[in-house]
């Protein structure tokens, strides 16, 4: 069960050097910790990079897997490999973690107090807990993206939790606490309800194959042969457990008041790394766990999805458009884009799930460049509030710029990587459910309204008072943001490279549930020209609206 | 000689030390009185051996007797440092850990 | 169900010169990304540079484009340049094709050739701005971006190039962002684009959805192979009118144009007059072949044609500020085109050469406002102008070639093209054929009126400058540019209709012109006609504004129409109604309803817990005794419990 060079471990283990590393760094040479994280940090990042080049894509369906008995006892296994998804999905955490790693230089900073006593208090804090927890959920997510067993999957899943928590909470803005235990609890009650299913999963599994197992591509195996039977009711209530652990973690409509506080609350690099990685887990384990494992009730269950998601996409948007803090709106633009992701996912057609995986990837840089200006903003100004800004782009151009062109990322313009992913998303959907396709696009327009308006408001219009002192970017801010404006462009021109490796995934992740794609109404007419007939095809999926009038 | 005797004066020990350990506040009488509901147990569980014709009883019976013996030896150590820090060793006056 | 009258359309592969046709794009895209990645280093030297791009892509336009007519009629003029596979996925693939055909060469010739000339205007137009350098970079990006839209050879590649000259009119509108007139009207111009846009993308879905494809040929092989149901067809052709209107500025959409007058004047001759706004019509040009197969949404393109042909006329008159009065005439020019583009086959070739008639004329009189503004200290009002044929006796005459071609007096430019529309309108027959030709000639009474007003107010009558002003002659390098632009005012007309050449040679691209059996009009008698009216207009507007001298202040107390007028037809504040305040509302309660509604679910919910705990808590008293009774307690219920279940069963 060993393929290939066992890159996921391998990936997994750098940062785990790395916080050692930083441990074993005396406290007289404490910020040393900054360094050895961002060089861990990028060796990982190459690293990723030599196994997309490694990865085939017309290979088998996971691959550099490795698979040793972890817990004998239940059937737990230590399983790793990747598919195209989460190869891309890694690729993108890899490649965000150094740039928020630059991007936090400072905020792990030892406070500079006067008080004996209260710096007692805070002697936990300090650059190397701040970036041992950083490269920590590094390893952690990729971890996740990596698990090909569903109890490992579990485990990490949760211990993700950990190091996150602590960054906020020692960390963040000033209700930083609030926003941690939200976040935890939040958190917590998704995965426990998984936890539940999984042991069902585990439970049916045992009682129908002799033996119980957590391994995914056994389960996945057993269900395809049909050895694995789950009944209506069974697949309808693991399905739920799954689902709910992961509409909180994406988080979807309803299930999201916990991202603005979090995110908001957050360091802007522990900010980028929540929205822009962590959260993928929740709408990466749609595609790899409840729609693979429980088909029947994933079906069933679509629309009813797709209707959060389509209330997300507008409600988001809406809401973000009323944000008068600037990083709320970042983070009710994100309720807004998820709910996005997970309508391409659950339209089960190649164009919604390669649309919405490249969703995932595009949306880590633009929101982790939304995020990053923001909090450049901020830092300067010592506020988040929108009316405190104005005429930005006059006194400092370049952050000016770099703040237009993180938003129209986010508004999905044409040309940059969004626009791609968001045009595939919705065109996947357009094919199987038309009107909410239809009602999601307005969405596209509430994005520019809420970009717009903030870019009007702050680095537009009359330079406010406070404003006027305003440095341009610093080199390291440089460094941080040109990376990630640089593959958003590149991924809009060119996001060949990328989808080639999501399709086939997609493709049998959708096989599961689906024959084929929806064919178009009027084929092509090189094939009319063969059989005449086909001009009475009607897959009543496709069915031209036009029969309304 | 009926073996239920035993038995019933078990019952009467261990009262007597159950409500020992609720009305008296010296912490030593209270320990005592734990320390006679434990016989009281023991006392029932050589009975049962006996009545039963084994020594599972009696074998238990050591065994709460070694951890009494552990206890005591943690219990008043607690109440002596108690005792040194409050002046006290009323168990009403040690209510700290509450809520 | 429908007529094959199109042969089936086939793409020949670019070879030779036409393998160049990437470059037209790419050569403005890195003069684009140079200054404005290069920052102030490059200030020197940015304008040549800026300048130099689009040239460059003008002489590249120039020789295919006669390589393209060296292609005799058995060769195919249409080729299509594959550059790379853009968007794979399974059943969806999109690639980054150009495709040089005599629809987008007249296009490409028209963007680059009137933007060069605009390019080498700003130079000395934005002299004295600091960021003259950003505001070449920008102008670059333009250019690349709307030669995108008109080389693409897909649906999804225009609405890239599409989206991309929404952006770049964005950044121009609102170049001096920190005016807060300009950052407004930028945000208002790109929304409501994107309100168009929903249009557009709805109906690349719904091709795709319908054909499996989105590339042209796929698509209008598709469309006139008859198998598509004719409500498919006719909403497709109605949702691209909708992204039609909002590019073009045509109603509803309209709203947005009068305020991108904020933008620099050279950007409003380029973007706002000369190309961009006409992407629309482009747009229903190159989607013939699906409107050949929805007679409903043609006849829709025909009414917004109509309706903002008025509208903008309308508008035209009430307004003081000359760039407002331009876009507004802008607004009315396209819906003539817009009206041609609705006839369908034959009028299609029409539509193109009153764009690029309209394409010289008017870029021509906006560099001219530009060079008036210029001279009289960015003064807008034309009740502060007055007599400036004396001072600025060049600009005066290039405007004035501008103005004679845009009221259509012979021999100019706007006569040739604005008649043929007439004529195609009146020959379409029925009574729609006799209403918009009506409509047509008293929109072409209308513009005479609107436009004599503006020549009257500015050029002459008594001097009404404010004391601090002295106008002055714009420097060489804005004049030049202007005085081509009037020549081409002059000619191009002419030239183009000469023998029907344009036709003919766009005849691949949207079909054949339509053979009239029978004038509903003798065309002689038409021009006479619309020439009477227009001579009517111009006298009108003499005899209630020439023989008087102009207050410098607009009269405040004015009849309920004409403030209506004033204020754009009250189209803004339909908008504000409509959308904006309910919006607000509605965003405003959403805000409320997640703090308070959802969150707080989550809050109390969690409140609910903790308070519960803070409760029972209470009852760890740390009294030890206590303690032990509620064990023994415990304990005698457990034991009791136990019993009583023994004896009960």
């Amino acid at each position: 069960m060993h393929t290939g060079f066992p890159w996921v471990t391998v990936l997994g283990v750098i940062p785990l050097v790395g916080v050692v590393a930083i441990m074993l760094l005396p406290r007289a040479q404490e910020a040393q910790a900054k360094v050895v994280a961002l060089g861990a940090s990028l060796v990982t990042m190459v690293g990723s990079i030599v196994m997309a080049i490694a990865y085939e894509n017309d290979g088998a369906r996971f691959q550099f897997t490795q698979d040793y008995n972890w817990i004998k006892a239940f059937g737990a296994h230590y399983a790793v490999g990747v598919d195209g998804i989460a190869l891309a999905l890694i690729l993108m955490t890899t490649v965000l973690a150094p740039i928020c790693i630059l991007a936090s230089w400072h905020d792990g900073d030892r406070p500079v107090v006067d008080d004996e006593a209260d710096e007692d208090a805070r002697a936990g804090r300090g650059p190397r807990l701040f970036f041992s927890l950083l490269l920590a959920t590094e390893t952690l997510v990729i971890g996740v993206f990596g698990a090909l067993d569903v109890f490992f999957f579990y485990v990490l899943f949760e211990a993700m939790l950990i190091p996150m928590y602590f960054l906020i909470g020692s960390f963040g803005g000033p209700r930083r606490s609030y926003a941690a235990v939200k976040f935890l609890l939040y958190s917590l009650a998704g995965g426990l309800l998984m936890l539940v299913a999984v042991i069902g999963l585990f439970v049916a599994a045992s009682h129908q194959l002799g033996t119980g197992t957590f391994d995914y591509r056994a389960l996945l195996a057993a269900i395809d042969s049909g050895k694995l039977h789950l009944s209506h009711g069974e697949q309808a209530a693991l399905f739920l457990g799954f689902f709910i652990a992961f509409a909180i973690k994406a988080p979807l409509w309803p299930f999201h008041t916990w991202l603005p506080d979090a995110a908001s609350e957050a360091p802007t690099g522990t900010a980028v790394m929540l929205v822009g990685v962590l959260d993928k887990v929740g709408t990466f384990g749609f595609l790899r766990f409840c729609i693979p494992l429980f088909p029947w009730a994933a079906r069933e269950f679509a629309p009813w999805v797709m209707v959060l998601c389509v209330i997300g996409v507008l409600y988001g948007a809406l809401v973000a458009i009323g944000q008068k803090d600037l990083k709320r709106l970042v983070a009710y633009s994100s309720v807004s884009h998820f709910g996005f992701i997970a309508l391409g996912v659950f339209a089960f057609t190649t164009q919604g799930g390669s649309g919405a995986t490249l969703y995932m990837v595009n949306h880590g840089f633009s929101t982790g460049a939304l995020f990053l200006v923001v909090g450049f903003m901020a830092t300067r100004r010592g506020s988040r509030l929108v009316d405190d800004f104005g005429g930005v782009a006059k006194v400092a151009p370049w952050l000016g710029a770099v703040t237009l062109i993180a938003g129209l990322s986010a508004l999905s313009l044409p040309g940059l990587s969004t626009f791609v992913s968001e045009f595939l998303v919705l065109l996947g959907t357009f094919t199987t459910h038309r009107w909410f396709a239809v009602v999601a696009t307005f969405g596209i327009v509430l994005a520019a309204v809420y970009v717009l308006w903030m870019v009007q408001r702050t680095i537009h219009g009359p330079v406010a008072p406070a404003v006027e002192g305003f440095k341009d970017l610093s080199l390291r801010e440089t460094w941080v943001i040109a990376p990630i404006l640089a593959v958003i462009v590149a991924l809009g021109v060119y996001p060949k490279p990328i989808l080639d490796f999501i399709n086939p995934s997609i493709e049998q992740t959708n096989s599961i549930v689906r024959d084929h794609d929806p064919v178009p109404s009027v084929p092509e007419l090189s094939q009319t020209n063969q059989v005449d007939t086909t001009l009475n095809i009607d897959t009543g999926i496709g069915a031209p609206i036009g029969s309304s009038n | 000689m009926d073996i239920t005797y035993y038995l019933y004066l078990s019952a009467v020990l261990f009262t007597i030390g159950a409500v020992g350990v609720l009305v008296r506040r010296n912490a030593i009488v209270v320990f005592m009185c734990v320390e006679l509901m434990l016989n009281a147990v023991n006392l029932s569980l050589v009975t049962f051996a006996r009545m039963n014709s084994n020594l599972d009883g009696q074998v238990i019976a050591f065994f709460v007797m070694v951890v009494a013996a552990a206890e005591v030896v943690i219990g008043l150590a607690i109440i002596m440092s108690i005792f040194r820090s409050r002046r006290s060793a009323s168990v009403d006056d040690a209510n700290l850990l509450k809520y | 169900m429908t007529s094959t009258t199109t042969a089936a359309v086939q793409y020949a592969h670019a070879t030779g010169v036409f393998k160049l046709t990437f470059l037209l794009i790419l050569l403005p895209a890195i003069g684009a990304a140079v200054l404005l990645l290069g920052g102030k280093r490059t200030n020197a030297w940015g304008h040549l540079l800026g300048c130099a791009m689009p040239i460059g892509s003008f002489v590249i336009a120039v020789i295919e484009f006669f390589a393209l007519i060296g292609r005799d009629g058995g060769e195919n003029r249409q080729l299509d340049q594959h550059l790379f596979s853009w968007v794979p996925v399974a059943g969806f693939h999109v690639d980054a094709n150009v495709l040089l055909d005599p629809l987008s060469i007249c296009f490409v010739l028209l963007i680059t050739g009137v933007g060069s000339l605009i390019h080498i205007y700003s130079i000395g137009y934005m002299e004295h701005d600091p960021d003259r350098r950003r505001f070449f970079g920008q102008l670059n990006l333009f250019v690349a971006a709307m030669l995108l839209l008109v080389l693409a050879d897909n649906y999804l590649v225009l609405y890239v190039g599409w989206e991309g000259v929404g952006l770049a009119s964005y950044l121009l509108i609102g170049f001096w962002h920190h005016k807060p007139s300009a950052a407004v009207a930028a945000k208002k111009a790109f929304l409501v684009n994107r309100v168009g846009d929903l249009g557009l993308s709805f109906a690349v879905m719904l091709m795709f959805t319908t054909f499996g494809t989105v590339a042209f040929d796929g698509v209008f092989n598709g469309a006139s192979s008859g198998h598509a149901r004719t409500g498919t067809m006719t909403a497709i052709g109605l949702l691209l009118l909708l992204g039609a209107c909002g590019k073009s500025a045509q109603a509803p959409l309209q709203s947005w144009l009068l305020d991108a007058m904020e933008g620099p004047t050279p950007v409003s001759a380029l973007i706002h007059a000369a190309t961009m706004v006409t992407a629309g019509v482009y747009l229903v040009a190159r989607s013939g072949a699906i409107y050949d197969v929805a007679p409903h949404a043609r006849l829709l393109v025909e009414i917004v044609g109509g309706v903002t042909l008025v509208m903008g006329a309308i508008i035209g008159c009430a307004y003081d500020d000359i760039k407002k009065v331009l876009a507004a005439s802008t607004m009315s020019q396209i819906g003539y085109m817009m009206l041609a583009v609705g006839f369908g086959p034959g009028a299609y070739a029409i539509g193109i050469l009153h764009l690029l008639t309209h394409g010289f004329f008017k870029a021509n009189m906006f560099l001219g406002a530009g060079s008036v503004m210029h001279g009289n200290n960015d003064e807008v009002n034309m009740r502060r102008y007055g007599g400036l044929r004396h001072v600025m006796p060049v600009t005066f005459m290039t405007f004035a070639f501008g103005y004679l071609a845009i009221i259509g007096m012979i021999p100019f430019s706007g006569f040739f093209s604005k008649d043929k529309i007439i004529e195609v309108a009146l020959d379409h027959g029925g009574a729609s054929g006799w209403i918009f030709g009506i409509v047509a000639i008293a929109g072409a009474g209308m513009t005479a009126f609107y436009m004599t007003r503006l020549m009257l107010m500015t050029f002459f009558g008594n001097k009404r400058w404010p004391r601090d002003v002295h106008p002055h002659e714009s420097p060489k390098v804005m004049l030049v540019p202007m005085a081509i632009l009037a020549a081409g005012s002059l000619v191009l007309g002419y030239l183009l209709i000469l023998g029907g050449s344009l036709q003919h040679f766009l005849t691949p691209s949207v079909g054949p012109s339509l053979e009239v059996g029978a004038h509903t009009i003798s065309p002689v008698v038409l021009s006479i006609i619309t020439l009477a009216v227009v001579a009517g207009g111009v006298g009108a507007a003499w005899w209630i504004i020439g023989r008087k001298p102009v207050a410098a202040e607009q009269a405040p107390n004015v009849r309920p129409y004409a403030h209506a007028t004033r204020r754009s037809l009250t189209g803004d504040a339909v908008n504000e109604a409509v959308f904006m305040r309910p919006g607000q509302y509605l965003t405003r309660a959403l805000v409320y309803f997640d703090n308070r509604g959802v969150d707080g679910i989550v809050n109390g919910f969690a409140a609910g817990v903790g308070g519960t705990s803070a409760r029972i808590r209470r009852v760890q008293t740390g009294f030890v005794r206590s303690y032990a009774l509620s064990m023994l307690g415990g304990a005698l219920a457990i034991g009791t419990t136990v019993v009583l279940l023994r004896v009960g069963s």
